[in-house]
């Protein structure tokens, strides 16, 4: 864990479209352990919403409890964050996002917060299409309690003490699917290559979507025998469907878009251009992208990459039918009905 | 079975008297008998119904007990009834029994009625009404459902109900159906017209128009704070259905989509989120005005159970959030359809840790109305969760009440919320820094400013600025902090309400929410007994210093509550420091709407035997 962080950076340090260098980006100084997966995330997101040109502020960071949830503290100063009570992150994010739509919701969860005790909102904050980017931050672990085995642990992996989980593991991103959420993503903290453009298309993504990233714990499941260690994520990972993303000033050429890529535009005009798995395989096909996911598992291989988008969508906004000012800037004139329309209730009333 | 005695007869009554309707519920009685009840209100005669209900959907049995007084005497009578209209075979013998003595017992002679039902001390009135029915409806559902309208027809001619008042309801009740009236107004006079060939004298129990409620509104409780909900300016109400509650959320949505759908663009300035439980509830709740916007949620006692959590969050973490409970009995499941005051400790000190929420006690549906507007103010003012405790009775009974009123002048009180402008000119920004010295902290939305009042919303410890700390001095800095704003909350909230009537202050009666009522009645047959008191009706926590000198000053305090363990008892001396054997409680619990008749029973109970211990009603 460090406790400095130095203030000087470099005078070239690029900028991006709004004049801000990624130091304005940026967090307090992690309190997790050295080497822990959660810290490229974060490294990740940073770059993302850099890359992406939004203001800090213009972000909200949500988050439950565990070290997952900690790490919303350790990027974006200049953002509210909500560091909420245990599993509870997607019903806080659903009432500030329906308060004010304008921002951009990232919520930073682990496989403790979302698979065990937070199941149930994870559940039905996909069947709401939430416009939020949802992050697991997944190592199959508890980690402030020391290591106990989380309901992601795959089944047959060890635990440091050397105990087998006999329990079968909830694949969240299969779930997601299964629920209907609309943008699916698996990726792998050391793997910042796939994770940033994947951030991006999601932040980008009007509707609900899932990142379920491989984020070793390397003080409690970082072991020979975990299923979960950065040394096994590495030899089982098979990355696909993700090279870019492009932002809609970007021109598309026809170049990119031919031979083994295909592009999807996203609902605001941005693109993410995927490399195909195979010829026939579709990210916008719902059921292939279930079927491909299970064809992995049961090669031992953990898919990464965008695994199923669904551009365009009805997300919670839409469903509520709320107005393009956010309901948090209504004024009182538009809220309260006022006295004449009181006296006609007490009309009706008898 | 040949009655021994002829029944007595009852002195004749005006405005005076109790029916009471047992039906099967799910058979449409209800608002058959809603209309009876809101023909009395017409005549101008204040009346109080009261459901009481089964936790099912149908088939099982269900009353309606509707007093009538000249009075104004609003609670329930208790005791027996006059009048029982027997709908309902299945509760027959209990209502048989539910008769005073002279009094009448309304039913259905189609079949003949079971000869241990007969009492020698009361009159039957028998009516054909299934025969009346089937011989004139033809559709099953028609005839099951003009079966209730016929005998409310019969009720007319036997008790003295205006028609007209009965016809003006059929008309208002479907304006948008008008195909309905002719058919109910049939009915009406149908049973009207047997009633009168069957018996052509008048009962004894009579109405006769009054002008008892000029200026009064009829209506729930739940619908008012729906209702004061919208007035309060509130945009998110996220709720998870539960008996008794279910019908403020309801009650929101109907006035929303009323006053608050775009007429431009047809958007909702609103949003109602039907969560996967209470949990999520509060969640969404405390999010949305963790945001600025002003949200609520909606739940009875197994939901304020869950919500503890999230509940201590809001507290800690300082979020505004209003909760309203509808309170029902408990334990548990308890009996989801009777009502209680029975969540008043769990709502004082909701969750773990140091903890303690602001409470408000409305009586009646027009405080229901105002202090659910009210609340949003408080709660942002003091940047807290604002927890509402109504009940079933006051939620799910209609209630008479004076007229709404709203001042067009009154602004919404948002609480110290910084603007961009006040970020950037302002001195270093601390979340949690006391600046005015009443505990209560400036807070910032996010998105506001670029560069300035951001910070991390936790229910970890934290410093003056927010910034995480785990150092015991800042904890302690922090709750002290937030006792200096629980000392500031009074000034913010409804003051009791305060009712003389002996100047030497012999003996004083603390009582809230629906015991108001029936303790006025009460108070007032003790004072014609001999026993004038004085009452302090408690309409928030924490208590006002008014409280505290209310019970010094009497040489005898009652406080009466519907629980079995005296919670407000407790509260009361728990926060004021007093000695337990100084309050002497009066308590009902028994799942009914406490009555005058248990208040001034037990209250008299005790002034007669002054060395006993405290006084409790167990039934």
């Amino acid at each position: 864990m460090s406790f400095y962080k130095p203030s000087f950076r470099h005078p070239d340090s690029p900028t991006n479209a709004l004049g801000l260098t990624r130091k304005a980006y940026e967090g307090g100084i992690s309190t997790l352990c050295a080497g822990c997966g959660h810290d490229s995330i974060s490294a990740a997101i940073i770059q993302a919403v850099w890359g992406l040109n939004i203001e800090p502020h213009r972000v909200a960071k949500m988050s439950g409890i565990g070290c997952s949830s900690k790490s919303p503290n350790y990027f974006l100063n200049k953002a509210h964050g909500f560091n909420s009570v245990h599993g509870r992150m997607p019903s806080v994010t659903t009432g500030a996002n329906v308060a004010n739509r304008d921002l951009l919701y990232i919520g930073v969860s682990g496989d403790g917060d979302t698979a065990s005790i937070g199941m149930g909102q994870f559940a039905h904050v996909i069947r709401r299409n939430l416009n939020m980017t949802y992050i697991v931050e997944n190592n199959g672990c508890y980690g402030l309690t020391k290591g106990q085995d989380s309901a992601t642990a795959d089944e047959g992996t060890q635990s440091k003490k050397g105990k087998i989980n006999p329990f079968e593991a909830i694949d969240l991103v299969a779930l997601a699917l299964e629920l209907g959420a609309t943008f699916v993503a698996r990726s792998f903290s050391g793997d910042k290559q796939q994770l940033v453009p994947l951030l991006k298309a999601a932040m980008s993504h009007k509707g609900f979507a899932l990142i379920d990233i491989v984020s070793p714990c390397v003080t409690f499941n970082n072991h020979p025998g975990s299923t979960k260690s950065y040394d096994y994520t590495r030899e089982h990972v098979e990355a696909g469907a993700v090279v870019d993303f492009v932002p809609m000033a970007q021109e598309i050429t026809l170049d990119q878009i031919q031979g083994s890529t295909q592009n999807v535009t996203l609902h605001n005009g941005d693109s993410v251009q995927l490399s195909k798995l195979s010829d026939n395989y579709d990210p916008t096909d719902r059921v292939r992208a279930i079927q491909t996911l299970h064809e992995h598992k049961a090669k031992d291989r953990l898919l990464t990459g965008l695994i199923y988008l669904e551009p365009e969508s009805e997300n919670f906004h839409d469903i509520l039918n709320i107005p393009d000012t956010p309901l948090n800037q209504l004024d009182q004139t538009t809220l309260c009905p006022g006295s004449d329309a009181l006296a006609q209730i007490n009309q009706g009333l008898k | 079975m040949s009655p021994l005695n002829t029944p007595p007869v009852l002195a004749p009554v005006v405005n005076d008297f109790v029916v009471k309707f047992a039906n099967v519920n799910g058979s449409g009685s209800a608002s058959a008998n809603s209309m009876f009840a809101k023909a009395i209100f017409r005549m101008g005669i204040p009346v109080s119904p009261r459901n009481i209900f089964p936790s099912n959907i149908q088939g099982a049995p269900t009353w309606y007990e509707v007093r009538v007084s000249e009075a104004g005497y609003l609670g329930r009578r208790g005791g027996q009834v006059e009048l029982m209209v027997s709908v309902n075979p299945q509760s027959m013998a209990e209502d048989v029994n539910s008769v005073c003595p002279g009094g009448y017992f309304f039913y259905d002679n189609t079949y003949p009625l079971d000869f241990k039902l007969i009492r020698d001390d009361i009159h039957y009135i028998g009516l054909p009404l299934t025969e009346i029915t089937n011989n004139t409806f033809t559709n099953p559902r028609q005839q099951q459902l003009f079966k209730n309208i016929i005998y409310v027809g019969s009720l007319a001619h036997l008790i003295g109900i205006e028609f007209s008042a009965l016809e003006s309801i059929v008309n208002d009740t479907f304006a948008r159906k008008p195909k309905l009236i002719p058919p109910n107004i049939q009915a009406l006079q149908l049973g009207f017209d047997e009633a009168k060939k069957a018996y052509p004298e008048p009962l004894p129990l009579q109405l006769r128009s009054s002008n008892k409620n000029d200026g009064k509104v009829l209506l729930e409780g739940n619908a008012a704070c729906g209702l004061g909900a919208v007035y309060g300016g509130a945009t998110v109400c996220a709720w998870y259905p539960i008996t008794p509650s279910t019908s403020v959320a309801e009650g929101f949505e109907k006035y929303a989509k009323k006053f608050r759908v775009d007429p431009e663009t047809g958007k909702n300035n609103f949003a109602i989120i039907q969560a996967e439980d209470e949990l999520s509830a509060i969640g969404m709740v405390i999010g949305a005005n963790w945001n600025g916007a002003r949200s609520f949620t909606a739940t009875s006692g197994p939901g304020v159970s869950l919500m503890q959590e999230f509940l201590g969050l809001a507290y800690f973490a300082e979020v505004p959030a209003v909760l309203i409970d509808v309170q029902r009995t408990g334990p548990s499941t308890g009996m989801p359809t009777r009502t209680q005051q029975s969540d008043i400790l769990i709502s004082a000190y909701a969750s773990h840790g140091d903890t303690k929420q602001v409470l408000l006690f409305p009586s009646t549906p027009k405080e229901c109305f105002e202090l659910t507007a009210q609340a949003f103010d408080i709660a942002e003012r003091l940047q807290t969760p604002v927890i509402m405790l109504t009940d079933l009775d006051l939620g799910m009974n209609e209630h008479i009440c004076d007229e709404l009123v709203w001042d067009d002048a009154r602004s919404f009180d948002r609480g110290k919320v910084l603007s961009a402008d006040e970020l950037e000119s302002g001195a270093r920004f601390g979340r949690y820094l006391d600046v005015d010295g009443d505990g209560i902290p400036y807070r910032t939305i996010a998105g506001t400013h670029p560069e300035k009042g951001a910070f991390f919303t936790r229910g970890t410890s934290r410093d003056e600025y927010a910034a995480y700390t785990e150092k015991g001095e800042a904890y302690q800095r922090n709750m002290e902090r937030l006792a200096v704003k629980w000392a500031t909350a009074p000034t913010y909230l409804p003051k009791p309400v305060l009712t003389e009537r002996d100047s030497n202050q012999r003996i004083g009666v603390i009582h809230f929410g629906t015991s108001h009522e029936a303790t006025r009645e009460a108070l007032e047959s003790l004072a014609a007994a001999g026993h004038t008191a004085n009452d302090l009706r408690v309409l928030a926590f924490p208590f006002h210093e008014e409280v505290n000198a209310f019970i010094e000053a009497h040489d005898q305090v009652f406080v009466v509550e519907q629980n079995r363990d005296a919670q407000f008892k407790s509260l009361l001396v728990n926060e004021l420091e007093i000695n337990p054997k100084s309050l002497i409680s009066v308590l009902h619990y028994n799942g009914d709407p406490i009555s005058a008749r248990v208040i001034h029973d037990t209250i008299e109970a005790h002034l007669a035997a002054p060395i006993s211990s405290a006084a409790q009603n167990r039934g």
